[in-house]
Parts: C-alpha cells; sequence; structure tokens
C-alpha cells in the first residue's frame, strides 16, 4: 500500500471540489432544458464528461434533435480518447480497472496527472485516481442539488439561468483562449453558427464549426 | 427498430453516454502511434474551441432558429468583463444570472 502524496492530494481534492459544484449548474440547465431529474442524473453518471453533456442538453434545449445533439457532444468528447492516449502508459491497468480509469478519463483527471508527473509516476497515478474519483463523486451530487433546485424555482429566465448557462460555457473555455488562433477561432466560430442559424435545424451550426477547427488545425501546421 | 419511436431525450442520455465511454476507452486501448500525428493532436485541440465559443453565441444571441438581442446578451456580457477582470468561476456565473434576471424582471 503506497503512501498518498500529501501535495498531490490537496491539488486533487480542491479540483475536484470545484469542479463538481459546475455540477450544480448541470443539473439546473439541464432540467431547464426539458430533461428530468432522473435523466439528468444519469448523464453526469454515464456520460461524465462536463462539456458534452452541457452540449447534449443545450442542443435539444434549443429544438436540436437527439442525433445532433449526440454528434456534437461526442466530437467535445473526442478529446476524451486523446487523454487516453496519454494516460494509458502512466496507469498501466486492464480489464476492470480499465473501464473504471476509461470512465473517470476526463479534462481535470489528466490535468491533475500531468501537473503531479514532476513528482513522479506514483504520484501522477494518485493524482489521477485521487482527482478522477472525487469529481466523479461531487459532481454527481451537485447535479442532483442543481437538478432538484432548478425543478422547484420555475420558469429559468426569471433566475437569470438562461444567462447563466452560457457563461458557465464561456468561463470553462476562457482559460483555453491562449493564442491569436484560438481567439480568431472562437470569434470565427460564433460568426458561423449565428449566421447559420435561421437556415439550418438546430444543433447543425454547431457542428458545422468543427470544420473551422479542422481547416485552423490544417493550416496551423502548415505556419509551422 | 425505428429511431422516432424513442424519446428524443432518452435517445440522446442513451446515445451520448455510450459514445462518450465508448470514446474514452478507445483512448486507453488503442496503440498511441495511432493517434500521435501532430497534426491530429492539434486539430483535437481547437475542436473543443469552436464547439463551445458556437454553443455560446447560439445560447446567448438566438431563439427557436432566430437571432434575438436581450436579457442574456447583457448577462454575457457581464460574465466578459468578469473574465477579463479574472474573477473566480462562481463570480462570473452568478453575475451573469444576476444580470440577466434583473433585466427580465424589468421587462
Amino acid at each position: 500500500m503506497s503512501r498518498v502524496n500529501r501535495a498531490t492530494a490537496a491539488q486533487s481534492l480542491s479540483v475536484s471540489l470545484t469542479v463538481g459544484a459546475y455540477g450544480i449548474a448541470f443539473g439546473a440547465a439541464s432540467i431547464a432544458a426539458g430533461f428530468s431529474v432522473i435523466q439528468s442524473c444519469l448523464l453526469s453518471l454515464l456520460t461524465f464528461t462536463g462539456a458534452s453533456q452541457f452540449a447534449v442538453v443545450g442542443v435539444l434545449g434549443a429544438g436540436g434533435s437527439a442525433l445532433s445533439g449526440i454528434a456534437t457532444a461526442s466530437l467535445l468528447g473526442v478529446r476524451n480518447t486523446l487523454y487516453g492516449l496519454r494516460m494509458a502508459p502512466l496507469l498501466q491497468v486492464k480489464g476492470l480497472r480499465r473501464i473504471f480509469a476509461a470512465q473517470i478519463t476526463i479534462d481535470e483527471s489528466t490535468g491533475v496527472a500531468l501537473s503531479q508527473e514532476h513528482l513522479g509516476v506514483k504520484e501522477a497515478r494518485q493524482g489521477f485516481w485521487l482527482t478522477g474519483i472525487g469529481v466523479f463523486i461531487f459532481w454527481n451530487i451537485f447535479t442532483l442539488a442543481g437538478a432538484l433546485g432548478a425543478q422547484a424555482m420555475g420558469n429559468p429566465a426569471a433566475w437569470g439561468l438562461d444567462a447563466a448557462v452560457p457563461a458557465a460555457f464561456l468561463g470553462l473555455l476562457w482559460p483555453r483562449l491562449v493564442n491569436k488562433t484560438d481567439r480568431l477561432l472562437a470569434a470565427s466560430a460564433c460568426v458561423l453558427a449565428l449566421a447559420m442559424t435561421p437556415y439550418f435545424v438546430p444543433g447543425v451550426p454547431i457542428i458545422s464549426t468543427a470544420f473551422l477547427a479542422l481547416a485552423f488545425g490544417l493550416r496551423a501546421n502548415l505556419w509551422r | 427498430m425505428e429511431i422516432n419511436n424513442f424519446d428524443p431525450l432518452w435517445l440522446a442520455v442513451i446515445g451520448t453516454s455510450l459514445l462518450a465511454f465508448i470514446l474514452k476507452y478507445l483512448g486507453q486501448s488503442v496503440p498511441k502511434r495511432w493517434l500521435s500525428h501532430p497534426r491530429i493532436l492539434k486539430i483535437n485541440s481547437l475542436i473543443p474551441i469552436a464547439l463551445l465559443s458556437a454553443l455560446v453565441a447560439v445560447q446567448s444571441f438566438t431563439k427557436e432558429s432566430r437571432l434575438i438581442a436581450d436579457q442574456r446578451m447583457a448577462g454575457v456580457g457581464v460574465a466578459i468583463v468578469a473574465l477579463i477582470l479574472r474573477a473566480p468561476f462562481p463570480v462570473v456565473v452568478i453575475s451573469a444570472a444576476a444580470t440577466s434576471a434583473a433585466l427580465f424582471k424589468i421587462q
């Protein structure tokens, strides 16, 4: 039984609590979009990747089809595949443990694992598991709280929830906009999605911006 | 199997969950060299930026496929100011909600 590094545990816990609290916003957003409490909780338990969850309830709440919601959410979930690629050699797990590890492979567990790597492999592994499990616990508890709270409060617009959800998204997005390419892409995606909105089925304008990311990614590579 | 016979909300919950897990599991299982090309890594890092930006825009400025400027715009505007001032996340969200709710009540 290896001892848990105190600094690693502290970082894992603070990340888990902070991010877990987002669960309130998700639970409330999900109810506002027309999902039931059980559906909201199942999304947090089973999908368990925040951006995808916000996307699927956002698309369906705006009148989009299930398929466009699933497609948008899944495009956002693709990065977990890359996190998994990065984490697999570190974790070295098989069978049931790999299934658990896969479910908690998200932004935060990967982020903390990477931030602990300089301390050693053991600390990086502990960071991954502690953060993944911690976020899982808090995210699900707070989702239930948010869903029940939103159900009790009636019209979401009267409480500003209709602005809180895009603001929460913006809060997630903001730290990722680190250079000119990122900011230009973000602005272009906003313009494209808004320009397409009157002419396409809800959901399609959002997914379409993945092509912008593709174009920017290919060009960024050529510049290098 | 008629997809239309399912409730779209349940279809979305189950479909999203299933695909989310498959995507996560793939990463833990696929040989690393398959997806390690720098161009693919670059595109993968840009996709969330594009999708999240589009989602913010659509949630802030549209209603039932129409472009519209209402109380949400003011709320998100306040959120942007809060982010520029490096406010912590809860402040960003709550200030947006309070602004939007106040304008909603005035209307």
